[in-house]
């Protein structure tokens, strides 16, 4: 028996050359500009041994208080907190403390970075706990988003050489061991 | 002494009283980044009732709404806002999707208009007439085959 007559047609339609061409080129601005946006959200935070990038902290002013370029050669202990936080009202008495044991050996420096605080009561809670240590907001919590922290209070401890050489994520429980911590970055 | 207080309080604004629902106009736009996703207007944390109270104050300043906002980004970070400010790059998510859109609603239209035009162009049978067909075929052969046979 002979195949039946098809009817069916393809009902064919195709863009001019130049259209596709440009949508091409359009989908692949678009892919490059999507993949751009997901490394980067994707980058990795800072991990302990690599080098930090330098950082400048502010006063509540908007004045620069320090850059990290300049305190080459120390340790430099980077603290988040927040007057909210409870857990870091419970290390602020302790950190204070070990600030004061290291200030005169002039090896060790130690900052203060206030994330998503207001100043009135950032301030008062620099009064209450009596913290001598330079403090600064996180203006558009640009340090908190260069580590890439998770909430406060978390605290890292850059080396002399400038590479990270320890977090803690949530409070330190005591004075001894913030200056453990602290001493056996100074011996290495 | 009088005089210059007369002085200070001519040119500084005299805090006014703000109600909790100017402060919430305000805070519905705003997100603090310890409560991601949370509008501060209804956010429960103390961070967010330090932050409401901010709001306060600078209302009670005679601040507007804009330079609240102005103020919470340069601070904190544009991810505090619920509309990522209009410059730079940020153009791309108000700029992108409309075109996207309308671009595939335009080749839509288009494939749809020149298939109508070809089919309409080359009427082929139905489906009932083909089906017809095909029957007739069947028949005429089976009858065939009857007289053969």
């Amino acid at each position: 028996m002979e195949p039946m007559n098809s009817p069916e047609k393809t009902n064919h339609y195709s863009l001019p050359l130049w259209k596709n061409i440009l949508a091409f080129w359009v989908l692949i601005g678009f892919l490059v500009l999507l993949a751009w946006a997901l490394n980067r959200t994707q980058e990795p935070s800072i991990q302990v041994g690599d080098q930090v990038p330098l950082f400048t902290l502010y006063s509540y002013d908007g004045q620069p208080l320090v850059n990290t370029g300049d305190l080459e050669g120390k340790v430099i202990v980077v603290n988040f907190w927040a007057s909210w936080c409870t857990p870091c009202a419970d290390e602020a008495e302790d950190l204070e403390q070990a600030w004061q044991n290291y200030e005169p050996g002039g090896q060790v420096v130690f900052l203060g970075v206030n994330w998503a605080d207001t100043e009135k009561e950032a301030r008062a809670y620099l009064d209450q706990y009596e913290i001598s240590y330079l403090n600064g907001p996180d203006l558009r919590t640009a340090i908190s988003q260069m580590f890439r922290t998770t909430g406060v209070p978390e605290t890292y401890i850059i080396d002399q050489n400038g590479r990270l050489a320890y977090v803690e994520k949530g409070p330190f429980q005591s004075l001894t061991e913030i200056q453990v911590v602290i001493d056996g970055i100074l011996t290495q | 002494m009088l005089s210059l207080t007369n002085v200070v309080s001519a040119q500084t604004p005299t805090p006014r009283s703000v109600t909790d629902d100017e402060v919430n106009v305000v805070a519905r736009d705003l997100y603090c980044p310890v409560c991601e996703n949370i509008p501060l207007d209804v956010c429960g944390t103390k961070a967010c009732a330090q932050w409401r109270e901010l709001i306060r104050e600078k209302l009670a300043l005679g601040w507007d709404e804009k330079a609240i906002q102005d103020y919470f980004a340069l601070n904190y970070g544009d991810r505090v806002l619920s509309e990522p400010p209009r410059e730079g790059l940020n153009w791309l998510v108000y700029i992108l999707p409309p075109v996207i859109i309308l671009a595939g609603a335009a080749l839509v239209w288009k494939v749809l208009r020149g298939g109508r035009k070809t089919a309409s162009a080359n009427p082929g049978p139905s489906p009932a007439v083909q089906q017809d067909q095909y029957t007739e075929q069947i028949e005429a052969e089976l009858r065939r085959r009857q007289k053969q046979g």
